[in-house]
């Protein structure tokens, strides 16, 4: 579930991006559709508790997140985010079985080698688990990615522009992945993105419209569906 | 997966540069090391062979010349003391214990020196084989000599004029090995030692004496008798106050006390000692500067690594704490083989001042002070990652997400 209410956010120096009321229950579809440079990744940086609103209320999977500390936050995030940005940041460092144990890394806890096993089955790219990222495709490298957001079983997940680049084959398998992903652990899915292939392919989602005019046009229908 | 392990895998990631900046830091701390101990071993080397010996009488002249000739067997003497007044000086009230030593030939560049049983006992030496000299023109062989000439109890042979070797052999005048010293990492284990008495046969048959001697010829001879160098040990400490000041004034010889001596000594040898610590330092000084440089790049091209870690929720603490890692395995590692290196360079060391029958060197006995080296190594490395990881700390992760 996700909430806000007079959500605002001042960019240091910058212009002020006011958001609209939005509300998605638990295990809901949310589109934030709009021009890249309208605010969208900020808004998901807000939601991840990345950034702190300059105003406003939001509560994420539950959990409202202005009381939270920094050092609470991250834990929480930890938990109850997973996050795919629109550049996928796979260690080069490590192989693709390690960039996924490194969730466990950051969260502080035990390798759970099974879960890691288990995730790059259901992600079909079990096979690549010793390569390292730089020796594999678009498509394989964002399912790794996505292994690694949904690893620990989030509540809420946050995907920036996941079909930019990808042919229309290739962007309906990525937005089923990432639908059988998210029902998969009956998380809210978020996605932020421009392509109009999304909007059309997830008709029953709900809607934030972001313009470049630094101002959020709240979406008529993103208040009717559903 | 753990901190200490990803950032082992880290450090690696970018072998190359791992492996320069491993390289610097462990030249860095290779030479400090190695300044370390050989100014240690130099100490040792000089307290072994000096223990027990309060004051060095011989001929006038450098009183430093003196204590390293007649101490270490490094330097030529000044000069010979007649035997009478080395005898006066053994019956004086404040000497406890007087030991002789006649030098003036060599074997293969090892010196044969013309002494008592007290100098092999001084020591506290073990013969090895065989046993200490009986009669006139027996030798024992220190380790050294016995390694490396190969001689055997039983064997014979003949020592040449002048200690550095090449002058004109004793051929009539053969010695025997007697027996060999176990060794003991002090002066004797590069000396040949005889009786005082085999000396002075040799060079009195030299001067081509083929009709026996009569009595009048013999006193003469005796009253001419020379040794090269007494080693005094005194009943008192108070000893060392008046003694050297009775036998520079009071007779014809010179007393030096080695302490005074080798402190003036090391003082010198101690510019050399600072220029090459200097010099580490500042090896280390480029190692640090390497290791901060090195992190200082992770840090950029990992910002998208950092970022993702604090995205996937590790705190900010974690982040800085793996750069810091990367530099403590940096100089635990560096440590290592800086020590491994240095002890390795002081066996070099060691032996080519065994090649030159020079001080002996214990390459591979380790010293407190060395503790410190890790020390120094990981406060040199963290102060070098404070920096990047500061900014591993800082890192702005929505800036990473696309963020405008």
């Amino acid at each position: 579930m996700i909430e806000t209410f007079d959500l605002a956010f001042q960019h240091p120096g910058g212009p002020s991006l006011r958001f609209p009321d939005v509300s998605v229950p638990q295990g809901g579809t949310l589109l934030l559709q709009g021009p890249s440079g309208s605010g969208k990744s900020t808004w998901l940086a807000l939601a991840a508790g990345l950034l702190r609103p300059s105003q406003g209320e939001i509560i994420v999977a539950g959990q409202p997140l202005h009381p939270l500390g920094a050092r609470a936050l991250d834990a929480w995030r930890a938990g109850a985010i997973g996050l795919l940005p629109q550049k996928l940041y796979l260690s080069e460092a490590l192989t693709v079985a390690g960039n996924l144990e490194l969730a466990y890394f950051a969260a502080g806890l035990p390798v759970d080698d099974a879960a890691v096993a288990r995730t790059l089955e259901a992600l079909g790219v079990a096979d690549l688990a010793h390569r390292k990222p730089a020796q594999l495709s678009g498509g394989q490298a964002q399912r790794v990615a996505l292994a690694r957001a949904v690893l620990r079983e989030p509540q809420v997940i946050l995907a920036d522009e996941p079909t930019a680049s990808l042919d229309d084959a290739a962007c309906e398998a990525a937005l089923a992945l990432l639908g059988a992903s998210a029902s998969g652990c009956g998380a809210t899915l978020v996605i932020a993105t421009h392509d109009r292939r999304v909007s059309e392919a997830l008709p029953q989602a709900r809607r934030l419209l972001f313009s470049n005019q630094m101002a959020v046009i709240p979406s008529p229908i993103g208040h009717e569906a559903l | 997966m753990n901190i200490i392990s990803l950032s082992w895998r880290y450090l690696w990631s970018r072998p190359l540069a791992g492996a320069l900046n491993l390289l610097l830091m462990t030249l860095g701390l290779t030479s400090i090391t190695f300044v370390l101990l050989a100014s240690h071993q130099l100490e040792r080397a000089f307290e072994r062979d000096l223990a027990g010996i309060d004051v060095v009488v011989g001929a006038k002249g450098s009183p430093l010349q003196l204590i390293l000739a007649g101490v270490f067997h490094i330097d030529v003497p000044p000069g010979n003391i007649p035997l009478a007044e080395v005898k006066a000086l053994a019956e004086h009230p404040q000497v406890a214990q007087l030991i002789p030593l006649s030098l003036g030939d060599s074997f293969r560049g090892f010196r044969v020196v013309g002494t008592t049983a007290d100098y092999v006992a001084h020591y506290q030496a073990k013969l090895a084989r065989g046993a200490l000299w009986a009669v006139p023109m027996q030798a024992v062989l220190g380790a050294q000599v016995a390694a490396t000439t190969g001689l055997n109890i039983g064997d014979r042979f003949t020592g040449a004029h002048g200690l550095d070797g090449g002058g004109d052999s004793h051929e009539q005048t053969p010695y025997t090995v007697a027996g060999v010293l176990a060794p003991c990492a002090c002066v004797l284990d590069r000396l040949i030692l005889t009786a005082t008495e085999s000396v002075w046969k040799v060079h009195e048959d030299m001067h081509g004496t083929d009709t026996p001697l009569d009595a009048e010829d013999q006193a003469a001879l005796e009253a001419e008798r020379q040794v090269t160098i007494a080693l005094i040990r005194y009943k008192t400490p108070l000893a060392a106050v008046t003694f050297p000041r009775y036998v520079n004034s009071g007779t014809g010889m010179q007393a030096a006390a080695p302490a005074v001596e080798i402190t003036r000594l090391l003082g010198m040898v101690g510019v050399g000692t600072r220029v090459l610590q200097g010099f580490g330092v500042v090896l280390l000084l480029t190692a640090a500067l390497g290791v901060f440089i090195a992190l200082w790049s992770a840090v950029r091209e990992r910002r998208a690594d950092l970022a993702m870690l604090r995205m996937l929720g590790a705190p900010p603490a974690k982040v800085g704490a793996l750069l810091l890692c990367e530099a403590l395995w940096l100089a635990l590692l560096a440590s290592a083989l800086g020590l491994l290196g240095a002890h390795g360079l002081t066996a070099v060391a060691g032996w080519l001042l065994q090649g030159e029958k020079s001080l002996a060197v214990d390459a591979w006995q380790w010293v407190p002070i060395e503790a410190w080296v890790p020390v120094g190594a990981v406060a040199v490395a963290g102060l070098a990652a404070a920096l990047p990881a500061w900014a591993a700390y800082r890192v702005d992760v929505a800036r990473l997400l696309n963020v405008r």
